[in-house]
């Protein structure tokens, strides 16, 4: 179903005009009210009355999220807090946290943005919806909440983690819609197994999934085992969570709400927009966001545009699933790990060889992480308990930097393979 | 009186014992014992040697992570109880052992315990005090 049809299935020639005139809004909002990006324009030499066409939107300097961590953490804020409601995070894997800012206008857009993205899941208001997203600073849970609550469905928050508990509250709530993770998703199929409850049997019909890359294999496995139809979804906080990019039921792409969110698809080196259908780094300028307006956000997600019409009638265009990133953040049970999180955590424990490994596996269903790190012969203990505790104590570290488990293996010295002298740092063995 | 052992440390994989043996062999290091712990993904192999120095080169040159480390090597007489009578000594000195594997002698009426305790001195005192006969590196290695 189309939620709102007006802007959704708007003709080309209005959306674009539409997204101008919200364009030269834009960059005079930012230009009188953010410091950081007054300085970025006037660098640039880009005045506001510049943006005539929706291709000046070329000249305007692209935004990093170094330049966001430069101002953490309200630096690019573009109204004071008495006129900010919500406040969201992202989890700082790299260093600061970016946190994100919501005008009372922002919030009600958003629950626009994500009814649109339930109803393309094929929520409607006689369904009943889990979010088994954390509701807290990541925005995946209060995000999708808003807009399912919008199109009048139940929701039931229940908040990501205790998987059983879950299993149960879909049984006897009658829970016709599922939102999280994919990788959680088949992980509840598991317990759901060892319960001994068939999930195909239960009123679940729908699952509409983000936060993660997956396949279309995974989509196969999983609408199998859940007797669901699973959608993909596209956000991120810094533009404003979930509701960026939404499958319809034709599951093919990704449609852009394009009447908040102006998408380029990039060269990742030389920052010149890419022709359409080719294939480069995804970046967004959103058009209403009062509080934390963007302008040529840098996503490091690659992926391409699909110019084709889609069948489903939205004239927005979309995207294609994820294909990677431009750097070498990896994402492990819906969380974000950067290689160089794992190698900093390394280096400040004696006795361990800057030679590491990072193994990912799915074991089942759920993604692992495993870090193999050599052992240094100069500090290598006789007793096995100190091993032990050795290998314990890197975990916990990492686990205090990661927020998540990742198990470390102890290999020998010059065990790990290198490539031309340099360590092969990731070996992906999930096989999506 | 402390024999020298030589600990290698081992990933768990097919093979890995058998390289380590081989280059031993290969060198003319001959084994006096051995036992092996394991965890879950690695192991440490202990061995005493006749020619513990060389082995330690040898095994570091080829590859291997080695520590080197002073155990004790107890005479004890092979019936039913002698260990427990070389623990109960122990025992009663509060000396805590973390590690000990047994070997069998050629001569055959005595066998011999390596352990690796946490206060190594005191524990050989405390031995031969009760009449344990602690043995010289000398001893072990030509064994």
């Amino acid at each position: 179903m189309i939620w709102n049809a007006e802007y959704e299935s708007m003709k080309r020639e209005d959306i674009r005009e539409l997204q101008l005139r919200r364009l030269q809004w834009i960059v005079k909002w930012v230009n009188e009210r953010v410091p950081a990006y007054k300085k970025k324009l006037d660098k640039a030499g880009v005045k506001p009355s510049d943006i005539k066409t929706l291709e000046d939107s070329t000249k305007l300097p692209f935004t990093t999220k170094d330049d966001l961590m430069e101002d953490y953490p309200f630096g690019f804020f573009a109204l004071p807090m008495s006129k900010v409601v919500r406040i969201h995070s992202t989890s700082g894997t790299t260093g600061d946290p970016v946190v994100v800012g919501y005008s009372r206008g922002d919030i009600n857009t958003w629950a626009e943005v994500t009814a649109r993205v339930a109803a393309g899941g094929g929520v409607t208001e006689d369904d009943v919806i889990q979010v088994s997203f954390g509701y807290g600073l990541f925005t995946g849970g209060f995000g999708m909440h808003y807009g399912v609550e919008r199109v009048g469905a139940t929701v039931i928050p229940v908040s990501a983690g205790n998987t059983e508990r879950q299993i149960m509250i879909m049984q006897n709530l009658k829970t016709t819609g599922l939102i999280c993770t994919p990788s959680y998703a088949l992980h509840m199929s598991e317990v759901a197994a060892k319960m001994g409850v068939d999930m195909r049997s239960m009123p679940l019909r729908i699952a509409l999934f983000g936060a993660e890359p997956w396949s279309e294999g995974m989509r196969k496995e999983i609408e199998e085992r859940l007797g669901v139809m699973a959608t993909d979804n596209y956000g991120l906080s810094e533009i404003m969570g979930p509701g960026v990019a939404f499958e319809c039921e034709q599951k093919n792409g990704l449609h852009i709400s394009e009447d908040h969110f102006l998408p380029e698809v990039i060269d990742p080196e030389t920052g010149e927009q890419l022709p359409m259908g080719e294939t480069g780094e995804l970046a967004f300028t959103t058009l209403t966001k009062e509080a934390f307006p963007m302008i040529r956000y840098r996503t490091k997600d690659l992926t391409s545009f699909i110019a084709e019409p889609c069948e489903c009638g939205r004239t927005l265009i979309r995207m294609a699933r994820v294909q990677g990133r431009t750097d070498d953040m990896l994402i492990i049970r819906g969380v974000n790990v950067f290689p160089s999180q794992i190698e900093h955590v390394l280096t400040e424990i004696e006795g361990v060889e800057p030679q590491y490994q990072i193994v990912l596996t799915r074991e089942g269903t759920m993604d692992q992480i495993e870090v193999w790190v050599e052992v240094s012969q100069a500090v290598f203990p006789d007793a096995m308990r100190k091993l032990v505790e050795f290998e314990r104590d890197i975990e916990n570290r990492l686990y205090n930097v990661l927020g998540l488990h990742a198990k470390v293996k102890l290999v020998e010295p010059n065990s790990i393979e290198r490539t031309a002298g340099k360590a092969k740092r990731v070996v992906d063995r999930r096989g999506n | 009186m402390t024999v020298k052992q030589i600990s290698v440390f081992l990933e768990n994989r097919a093979g890995r014992l058998w390289e380590l043996c081989d280059v031993l062999g290969k060198n003319g290091i001959n084994m006096r014992a051995l036992s092996i712990g394991e965890a879950a993904d690695f192991g440490i192999v202990r061995m005493i040697v006749n020619e513990p120095d060389k082995a330690n080169t040898i095994l570091k040159g080829a590859g291997f992570t080695v520590a080197e480390t002073d155990v004790l090597a107890v005479e004890i007489p092979d019936v039913p109880g002698g260990l427990a009578k070389v623990l109960g000594a122990l025992k009663d000195k509060g000396v805590n052992i973390e590690y000990a594997y047994a070997f069998v002698a050629r001569s055959g009426d005595k066998a011999i315990v390596s352990m690796r305790v946490d206060t190594q001195a005191d524990a050989e005192t405390v031995l031969e005090v009760a009449g344990f006969k602690v043995l010289s590196a000398d001893d072990v290695y030509n064994l």
